[in-house]
């Protein structure tokens, strides 16, 4: 072994090698517009500069550094199958990506295509509805601690989901979304963009899976919601990628006048999963709730970094982020609500609760509150306790053994949260995936 | 036929000894009511037998149909017959009472085998009925912002589920109105049989008009010092605790 590897820095790009670059752009349909092209080397030439986090760095306080790696990845190449993920619910259209590419897809109804709701991929929306895209796709700046790993997803983006929903459509089933990483290497970068025009309402599934838990995978994913006038838009995200993945994904919401956004993210799957949420309040009356709801394993790190920011009068937002730790996982919460000067008659609230089934669990919280208009009505908080054990007892008293009864505790913990959901399917299929989390 | 045998039970909460060498055998089909002035014991002695971990044997046993349940966990010795009726049911927010009395259920079956949801909603619904519990109870959470009567009358619906073979009731009546009272007491009267012992505990005689018990014990200092029939209810309900008291230390004197 020679001094210089031990001493060596970090690859400033590991896997994702110049030579990896120009491959990935190679691969792309040559319809793709020039500024995409463009955008995308430019966001490459950032990633390759920019350093990774540091132990300094207050966006990564509490973070596990050392595990941070962009080596040992492969841009992997399409498969012929991929695993059988039931949803639970029925779908108005799906889009099925593996390993950046579509894979398979379920079409809208005739009806609402000729009612003009859009469900396409990205490579096919920049062509076919180029300005919706290029206003929208990844506008936001990243502000949440990510530059590098927001600059990678754009310059490896190859193709993920398109959703738009024109003017007073409103659709009763979800949209589903399903990403796969497949492959003991694999590195993906999925993107789902969701439009809603003026009073349109659309729910959208998105489920992130890997083949097995053993894939030490890599994903840099994002999405952007963009509610417009009066439009509702309800996501939820499962991701539950290979328990050996590193991952990091970053949602960008974007909420106008008297416009809804409900957000829920279940976080299961990763090693070191973090997820940025930012969620901009841009004309009176809009409101954003913010789900989220994390089971923590050992050999697990869940990072979630949330900014919410209040840009006009009379907006609302609502955060309830829940996690149950058990073994020896780790969590952390930073939350930051920022309420603009003219921003009156805010109505904010933040709140991290942590549920410890184990001593040896770790749960970080940072909640944060930057006001600036004076006249606003904000909460936050941040708590963390342990099963109670006369509840345990209770339900113990009524001949269920001690684990069995735990769990029960946890599924009523995160009940509230799933409560907040108005589709009952979903509130189902969402329980039953935590269920089968608990059961492995 | 069943039996619960205490004897000579010993139980201390920390250092301090609450029950002081308690000995009482109740039969199935019989209904033992435990009277006795407040900090005496009598909640102590239901949580000690249910197995609350706050608690600590330190002498005597309890035997279950002749086997000691000292050494099992409390879910083991609800799978074994014994309920505990709380005074104060804890609030369990996100578990409906439909799933909360499944996985009581589902406990008490075979590793691998599945409950029967449809025979369980059929099972818990004439439960229902005969309790005269609304349906719309199901899908609430446990207790949680229940009145004091809604919680009684869950208690009661979770005995008349779980079918034990002891019921101990820590101070049923307390916080009940007269028409609350009336409605848990029938609830145990239907359960009442041959298939079923019963500990009652309370402070008040009002309970023992509605429940008739087969036998009454006054409870002092840890201690039963008097046992009767329901006759005895009524006497200490005429001449009240300070009796048993000044009778006690005329004894021992």
């Amino acid at each position: 072994m020679s001094a210089t590897t031990l001493t060596a820095p970090p690859s400033l790009v590991g896997s994702f090698t110049p030579e990896a670059f120009a491959a990935h752009l190679a691969s792309l349909p040559p319809t793709l517009p020039a500024w995409w092209i463009a955008r995308k080397r430019a966001a490459y030439a950032r990633f390759a500069a920019l350093p990774l986090p540091s132990r300094t760095d207050e966006l990564w306080r509490f973070s596990s550094i050392g595990t941070l790696t962009l080596d040992g990845f492969t841009l992997p190449a399409a498969v012929t199958s991929v695993p059988h993920a039931p949803s639970g619910i029925p779908q108005a259209a799906k889009l099925v990506f593996a390993n950046g590419r579509l894979f398979s897809r379920q079409p809208l109804s005739a009806e609402l295509s000729a009612r003009g709701v859009i469900v396409d991929t990205l490579q096919n929306a920049l062509v076919q509805h180029e300005t919706l895209v290029r206003e929208h796709l990844l506008a936001q700046p990243p502000k949440l601690g990510s530059p590098k790993f927001a600059a990678l997803h754009e310059a490896f983006l190859a193709d993920g989901a398109f959703i738009s929903v024109p003017r007073d459509v409103q659709l009763d089933l979800p949209i589903g979304i399903f990403a796969y990483a497949l492959g003991a290497t694999a590195a993906v970068f999925p993107h789902t963009l969701v439009v809603a025009g003026e009073n349109a309402r659309v729910s959208v599934v998105e489920y992130f899976g890997s083949g097995d838990d053993t894939e030490a995978q890599f994903a840099a994913g994002a999405n952007d919601l963009y509610a417009g006038h009066g439009a509702q838009i309800a996501y939820i995200g499962k991701q539950s990628w290979s328990r050996r993945a590193l991952s990091f994904q970053s949602n960008s919401t974007v909420v106008r006048r008297d416009a809804r956004v409900q957000s829920l993210n279940l976080h299961l799957g990763g090693r070191q999963a973090r997820h940025e949420s930012l969620s901009q309040l841009a004309a009176p009356g809009a409101f954003s709730e913010m789900l989220a709801l994390t089971v923590a394993e050992t050999g697990q790190e869940f990072d979630q970094r949330t900014l919410q920011i209040h840009q006009a009068p009379n907006t609302k937002s609502d955060l309830l982020y829940k996690n149950a730790l058990r073994g020896t996982a780790k969590t952390i919460f930073s939350g930051l609500i920022v309420v603009d000067p003219d921003a009156q008659k805010t109505d904010a609230y933040q709140s991290n609760r942590n549920l410890m089934l184990s001593d040896d669990a770790e749960a970080c919280s940072l909640p944060g509150l930057e006001i600036q208009a004076n006249d606003v009505r904000c909460t936050h908080g941040a708590t963390s306790s342990r099963i109670d054990p006369e509840q345990e007892f209770y339900l113990q008293s009524r001949g269920i053994a001690k684990e069995a009864a735990d769990e029960l505790l946890t599924f009523g913990f995160f009940e509230e949260v799933l409560n907040r959901l108005v589709n009952d399917d979903l509130h189902e299929a969402l329980r039953t995936l935590i269920q089968t989390k608990f059961k492995q | 036929m069943s039996s619960l045998v205490i004897h000579d039970l010993h139980v201390s909460i920390g250092e301090k000894p609450i029950v002081k060498g308690l000995t009482l055998t109740i039969n199935s089909g019989e209904v033992h009511a435990i009277m006795g002035p407040n900090g005496t014991g009598k909640s102590t002695l239901s949580k000690a037998i249910a197995g609350h971990p706050d608690y600590t044997i330190t002498g005597g046993d309890v035997l279950l149909d002749g086997v000691s349940i000292l050494s099992q966990e409390a879910d083991e010795r609800a799978r074994a017959g014994i309920f505990l009726a709380f005074q104060y049911p804890s609030e369990i927010p996100g578990v409906s009472i439909a799933n909360f009395l499944r996985a009581a259920q589902q406990a008490r079956m075979a590793e691998g085998e599945e409950l029967d949801a449809s025979a369980y909603y059929k099972r818990l619904y004439s439960k229902m009925d005969l309790l005269k519990i609304d349906r719309k109870f199901t899908s609430r959470s446990v207790n949680e912002g229940f009145s004091g009567g809604e919680k009684k009358r869950c208690e009661i619906l979770q005995m008349a589920m779980l079918e034990p073979k002891f019921a101990l009731m820590d101070e049923t009546d307390s916080g009940l109105d007269i028409d609350a009272l009336r409605i848990v007491a029938d609830g145990v009267n239907t359960m009442r049989g041959p298939n079923l012992g019963v500990l009652l505990i309370t402070h008040y005689q009002r309970l023992l008009d509605y429940i008739v018990p087969d036998h009454v014990h006054v409870m002092y200092d840890g201690r039963i010092v008097k046992s009767g029939d329901k006759s005895l209810a009524l006497e200490l309900e005429a001449k009240g605790y300070d009796w048993i008291k000044k009778e006690l230390a005329a004894t021992t004197a």
